[in-house]
């Protein structure tokens, strides 16, 4: 144990961010959680306590439920998409290529792009406009002899069509994060591996997919966490409609156009608790994991 | 030639092939912007939107910038003062949390980086209040809510998180050694910190102000809680002008476009400390 003279000085050079998140982060969802518990359903009342009433109640709303709905929808697309993709393209890339360079450089520009000017172009590729209106993805499978689309404005399928732009955006970062994984592969187990009598896929299967697991979870933590709270994209593409409606998008607009403060936390409070629920034990075993090497 | 070696030459091309074929349709939205934002009105019709223009005009251009302009200076007014607050502040944070560690650092650092991670509506309304309260208490209308210093505040404290990480794990690859050294010479915190560990923090603070740049500039959901007209960012007038049923597609294009120049210059410039950045976003040392 060494000596408080030591370590003081750092406690205290750490105390501003110490008490900024304190407030900011955990003050403040405690704050949200507590304004979820309250009738406060307009911006002058003062707001009873009402324990869990509203996290019930908002299941009441057929809204909810579609933005619910919606919100697993884009999910799993667009978590399993840009896994899918990413994954693919490093996997192509990852003995080397001439020009890999470049190719990573294409594939990961659209990270630097905000989701609301992404959101503007694919708002036009996916045009729903069908037949002589039609522009965008339309126009374009029209004349290759492809079916047309609604795209996001599929009552059914449109929030898989909402993920595309994010596959677009993110998928690039996955293969960033999984080129670097199999790079982190040592040739020596490929090798060994293939003294033992393994094939290449062999090698592949036993020692290479074992490795990459990590990568995995925090592509999925990184993607999942994303999705869940999505909102720039689909105000960018879509703006407040039902028909791509989610909990963002539904909290944002019981704040401003239904002035409900306690109906906003609610949405507010599931979205953290939907987010809290994978990522706390992500990050405990990562500190973990990384205290004992 | 060997069987093999030919097989691997094959799978090389066909690889090479596929590769090509992503980078099409990666491209593809490129091709749109740009294309799109370099037609005159006349050949707006849905049947020549694939075409390139028959005549080129930065007519759209003029006019997005026209429109765009007062955004892209707050956009400015709030990521470079914010990124290099939030730069500052994580370099300390990440000194003593690898270097100066006081009983508890670890539980601690456990629990910023779960702030990295919350959706941010978890804590609108109350920061909202919060800074609508400032509002009041300092008599300063519309700067705390409704304008670009309560914004950048925003910002910095829900950046310490991953600028912490970023530093904390750079930091890490300093020996021990060096900091031991500077002790005994008698050197105190702030100022082994000055003379041994900011010299070589370049590449972290590169990391961290192109990480925290990018992020400001793009942000939407804070700028639309916390902002009013006088001080929307780029990203927020952009919504709206796209968002307007008048506006043509030319116009919204060149707008796009025009938002997104200073963070794809920093990628193209600098992409490799970019890189970096979002290598530290997935919790790698």
């Amino acid at each position: 144990m060494r000596r408080a003279r030591t370590w003081l000085p750092g406690l205290l050079l750490v105390a501003p961010s110490i008490v900024a998140i304190g407030v900011f982060v955990y003050g403040m969802l405690g704050w949200n959680f507590r304004l979820a518990m309250t009738d406060k359903h307009d911006e002058v009342s003062e707001g009873k306590f009402v324990g869990l009433d509203n996290f019930a109640g908002i299941w009441d709303l057929p809204r909810w439920h579609l933005s619910v709905n919606h919100a697993i929808m884009f999910t799993v697309v667009f978590v399993l998409g840009a896994l899918v993709l990413g994954w693919f393209l490093a996997f192509l890339m990852e003995k080397g290529i001439r020009g890999e360079g470049t190719f990573r450089a294409i594939y990961l520009f659209p990270m630097a792009i905000s989701f609301v000017a992404t959101g503007i172009v694919w708002r036009w590729l996916m045009n729903s406009g069908m037949g002589e209106r039609a522009v965008g993805l339309n126009r374009l499978f029209d004349a290759i002899g492809l079916p047309q689309w609604q795209w996001f404005r599929d009552p059914d399928w449109g929030m898989a069509a909402m993920a595309l732009p994010a596959i677009w955006q993110m998928s690039g970062y996955v293969m960033a994060l999984f080129l670097a994984g199999f790079r982190g592969v040592p040739e020596e187990l490929r090798e060994a591996a293939r003294v033992d009598g393994c094939g290449e896929w062999g090698v592949y299967r036993h020692v290479v997919l074992p490795l990459l697991r990590p990568v995995t979870l925090s592509a999925l933590i990184i993607l999942g966490h994303i999705s869940l709270k999505v909102f720039d994209l689909i105000v960018a593409v879509s703006g407040k409609q039902i028909i791509t409606d989610v909990p963002a998008v539904f909290m944002w607009v019981a704040v401003f156009d239904s002035h409900d403060p306690a109906k906003g936390a609610t949405i507010a409070s599931y979205i953290v608790l939907s987010v809290a629920i994978f990522v706390i034990p992500y990050l405990v075993w990562s500190v973990r994991k990384e205290r004992r090497s | 030639m060997t069987a093999v070696a030919a097989r691997g030459r094959v799978s090389t091309g066909a690889r090479l092939v596929i590769l090509v074929a992503f980078v099409v349709v990666f491209l593809i939205p490129v091709y749109v912007l740009l294309v799109t934002s370099f037609k005159p009105l006349t050949e707006a019709d849905p049947g020549q939107a694939w075409n390139l223009p028959g005549t080129w005009t930065t007519e759209a251009w003029r006019v997005a910038w026209e429109k765009l302009a007062p955004g892209l200076w707050n956009s400015v007014l709030l990521a470079v003062p914010g990124s290099l607050l939030s730069c500052a502040l994580g370099s300390m944070n990440g000194y003593v949390l690898s270097k100066w560690r006081f009983p508890g650092a670890d539980v601690l650092f456990t629990l910023f980086l779960f702030g990295m991670f919350i959706p941010y509506q978890g804590v609108m309304i109350p920061l909202v209040q919060l800074l609508v309260g400032l509002n009041e208490l300092t008599g300063l209308q519309g700067v705390f809510y409704g304008g670009i210093p309560g914004l950048v505040l925003a910002h910095v404290v829900y950046g310490i998180p991953i600028c912490t990480l970023i530093f904390r794990n750079y930091y890490v690859t300093i020996p021990d050694e060096l900091i031991e050294a500077s002790r005994v010479d008698g050197a105190g915190m702030l100022r082994t910190y000055w003379s041994v560990v900011l010299p070589v923090s370049a590449p972290a603070i590169a990391v961290v102000v192109i990480w925290q740049f990018t992020s400001l500039w793009n942000d939407f959901l804070f700028a639309v809680f916390l902002t009013g007209p006088q001080s929307w960012p780029a990203t927020v007038m952009l919504n709206n002008i796209a968002g307007a049923q008048a506006t043509p597609y030319s116009q919204q294009m060149a707008a796009a476009i025009l938002s997104s120049i200073p963070t794809m210059l920093i990628y193209v410039l600098l992409g490799r400390f970019f890189m970096r950045g979002l290598m530290a976003g997935a919790l790698k040392g």
